[in-house]
């Protein structure tokens, strides 16, 4: 009875579509009417993507602190050139734009260890929450309320933590340790900025790699049990193989967060101390917004040269993925 | 023809009404009580002037230094703001001159702040801004401290150095954390560099930031980094151009000696209440002068408003003495208004150390050098302000040497000053 009302439902839907579905292929002919369908989406995709793409491209090759495109001198390549303008990449000192290049360098060491530790205690946590372990619900909503936060939330909490008088140093001088300035040493800084980074997104990327583990038959595994293969060898063998996939998702997905890192980090450390936290997300800004005279043009040429290591990203996640599904 | 004429009678009715109700926005940041204490006074604008509205819209310190110049540049933003960024916003600001009944009276009483907005291609007569906060740059100490560490306060004319020696034996003697302190940014870097020597600008009024004076300081703030006795807590703990202060610092007893200005008195007043003793030093010396820095809070009317006789209208108001006097008796600050300086304010409900501390810093502020005004009048000034921090922060925690840093800073503002 309830099919027969949904199929009558339907077909009234289809009957009321027909008439004006027939005019409008009439109107733009049988091939261009799906233009029609696409054409609000590319509107609002070209006046929120394309257009602030290419007036970034505008403003880097223009000069002067003005917004308004008309009052800003062409400059061509001028702050391309000035951001690369350097005796030696590995020597911010040498560097014309030495805080954008100590930027670069923070942000390379930054996904490098924020990306490769977060993939392995996602992998870690994501297996153990696997099996068939007490409390398992509780503990994957646990490992994941973090991703819930606010960016700002997680970082003022943490700020609360690792302050001088903050609840860390409090622990440690009442167990009878010495207080760090952890906020005020590069070192530390930067080790808690990747720390902090890690503990509110790790859980996203469990999430993901829980369903990749689910995601492998069963069969598999009592096959290699019946074959009497050891734990740590299916690990290796079948696991990790068969994962691959998943983890490839999570690796681009999380360099391209890591790229972008800049809320939480703003406000735990303000980039600070000196520059030892400071990430390219946060010099655009800086240049862009927080300085004077606001240089516009050349936030907008590091932004454009941020943009192209992401492009290169993708297109190895592209290739790797076509490879894998070639190989499968 | 009876229902043409009650249409139009209507017609004419909507249009005028349309006409009459101008809606004015205040965008209005405040130390203490300053929005509240405008926002109490605008019933009053309001019986004046039938048809103007005024909204006051609080927002923090941040939007105006960071928002409100991008909603400027593109035609947006309030019809007034309070602002401090003189010279950055002087080319969006509206010259009310031609609005007000008697410019001469304003003249006459805020002479010297006017000044401030006088800059780049506004008209050297205009009247831009109506400064509601005259400031100075200055200290503040624990006298509680001091007392329970039994060492003696310096007195007036004390140098820099000083009051970090006598600090550090506070601090030392009552186990607190921070012997002193200084806000991160170059404004307050400023008055005890001009007290070492710094000029900032050179014979013909050029300016020149990295001199031996300027050098002298900056060896010595950051000498004072290493040894403990300034807060690393305040210039360590941020990146960039960044703003920060330490006076929740204070405010805590956590900290002996705290250098910062005469906005803070009105907060410490409120927050410390009778929890200890406080006292304000005004400027401080160094081997070549004693002077801090002036500067000022103020309403400016911007050119993009739609009704610029009513922003006339309202800043005369605002610039009105006894307007002034009722809303400084609330926010407890120093006046810019020369008729209300020679009267004195009667401050609502005020403890002696705020009293105490506001004639201090009121009588300091004729005391301070010439190129501190004209570092306050300079429109580029906020270039300086923010790339001080900067670079010496760098220095600070061994990311540069003082000599690469120093080397940095001048061309940082060497470039924004070719912008």
């Amino acid at each position: 009875m309830l099919k027969t009302a949904a199929v009558q439902a339907y077909e009234g839907a289809f009957n009321l579509l027909e008439r004006p579905m027939l005019a409008l292929q009439k109107l733009f002919g049988q091939s261009r009417v799906a233009w029609v369908f696409l054409l609000p989406n590319l509107v609002i995709f070209g006046l929120f993507t394309f257009l602030p793409i290419i007036l970034n491209f505008v403003f880097a090759t223009t000069g002067g602190d003005r917004i308004i495109l008309a009052d800003r001198p062409f400059v061509g390549t001028e702050h391309f050139a000035s951001l690369l303008d350097c005796e030696s990449y590995f020597d911010p000192n040498s560097c014309h734009r030495d805080l954008f290049w100590r930027a670069v360098g923070n942000t390379g060491w930054f996904v490098l260890m924020q990306v490769g530790f977060m993939i392995l205690f996602s992998l870690i946590t994501a297996l153990i929450l696997n099996r068939d372990i007490v409390l398992r619900g509780f503990f994957r909503a646990v490992f994941f309320y973090p991703v819930l936060l606010s960016p700002v939330v997680v970082a003022l909490i943490w700020k609360w933590i690792l302050q001088r008088n903050g609840v860390l140093n409090a622990g440690l001088e009442g167990a009878g340790f010495g207080t760090i300035n952890w906020l005020l040493e590069a070192d530390w800084a930067f080790f808690w900025v990747v720390f902090v980074s890690i503990w509110c997104n790790m859980g996203f990327y469990v999430l993901i790699l829980l369903a990749g583990l689910q995601s492998i038959p069963s069969d598999v595994y009592e096959a290699a049990e019946m074959d009497g293969t050891p734990r740590w060898r299916q690990l290796w063998r079948i696991t990790l193989p068969l994962l691959m996939p998943t983890m490839l998702v999570v690796m681009v997905l999380s360099v391209i967060r890591a790229v972008q890192a800049f809320d939480e980090i703003y406000v735990l450390t303000g980039g600070g101390p000196g520059s030892a936290t400071t990430l390219l997300i946060q010099y655009i800004y800086d240049v862009g917004f927080s300085t004077r005279p606001r240089l516009y043009g050349l936030a907008a040429a590091a932004s454009l040269l941020m943009a192209g290591v992401l492009f290169v990203l993708t297109i190895i996640q592209l290739a790797a993925t076509r490879k894998q599904s070639g190989d499968n | 023809m009876k229902t043409t004429l009650t249409t139009t009678t209507l017609g004419l009715i909507l249009a005028a009404g349309a006409a009459s109700a101008q809606e004015l926005r205040f965008m209005c940041y405040q130390d203490g009580t300053e929005c509240a204490a405008w926002a109490s006074q605008m019933p009053a604008f309001e019986a004046e002037n039938p048809g103007i509205t005024v909204v006051v819209d609080e927002v923090p310190y941040q939007s105006i230094i960071e928002s409100l110049p991008v909603q400027l540049e593109v035609g947006e933003g309030p019809d007034l703001a309070r602002v401090t960024d003189y010279g950055g916003l002087a080319r969006f600001m509206l010259d009310v001159r031609p609005y007000v009944s008697d410019p001469a009276a304003i003249e006459a009483r805020y002479g010297q702040s006017l000044a401030w907005a006088r800059v780049g291609d506004n008209n050297a007569d205009g009247i831009y801004n109506i400064v509601d906060q005259l400031t100075a740059t200055g200290g503040f100490a624990n006298k509680t401290l001091f007392d329970q560490a039994g060492v003696e306060m310096p007195g007036p004319g004390a140098t820099f150095a000083e009051w970090a020696e006598a600090s550090r034996a506070v601090r030392d003697a009552v186990g607190v954390d921070f012997a002193m302190a200084i806000d991160r940014t170059g404004h307050r870097f400023a008055g005890p560099a001009m007290s070492y020597g710094a000029a900032y600008f050179d014979e013909n009024g050029d300016p020149i930031l990295v001199d031996d004076g300027f050098r002298s300081f900056a060896e010595q703030f950051v000498a004072w980094h290493e040894d403990g006795t300034l807060a690393r807590d305040v210039w360590a703990g941020a990146g960039g151009g960044t703003y920060q202060d330490a006076a929740a610092e204070f405010i805590n007893a956590n900290l002996v000696m705290y250098y910062s200005g005469s906005w803070q008195i009105g907060r410490f007043g409120r927050d410390i209440g009778d929890a200890f003793d406080w006292v304000a030093t005004g400027g401080i010396c160094g081997p070549v002068a004693c002077t801090g820095m002036p500067g000022g809070a103020g309403i400016v009317g911007f050119k993009q408003t739609e009704h610029p006789e009513a922003v006339g209208k309202l800043m005369e108001f605002m610039a009105r003495d006894d307007v002034q006097a009722a809303v400084l008796a609330q926010t407890r600050n120093i006046p810019a208004n020369s008729v209300l300086q020679e009267q004195g304010i009667e401050y609502q409900d005020v403890s002696d150390d705020v009293k105490a501390a506001l004639t201090t810093f009121a009588a300091s502020i004729p005391t301070f050098a010439d190129s501190a005004y004209a570092l306050q009048g300079y429109a580029n000034n906020r270039a300086i302000y923010t790339a001080t921090p900067a670079r010496i922060t760098q220095a600070i925690v061994g990311e540069l040497s003082l000599d690469d840093a120093l080397a940095r800073l001048d061309a940082d503002i060497a470039e924004a000053i070719a912008q």
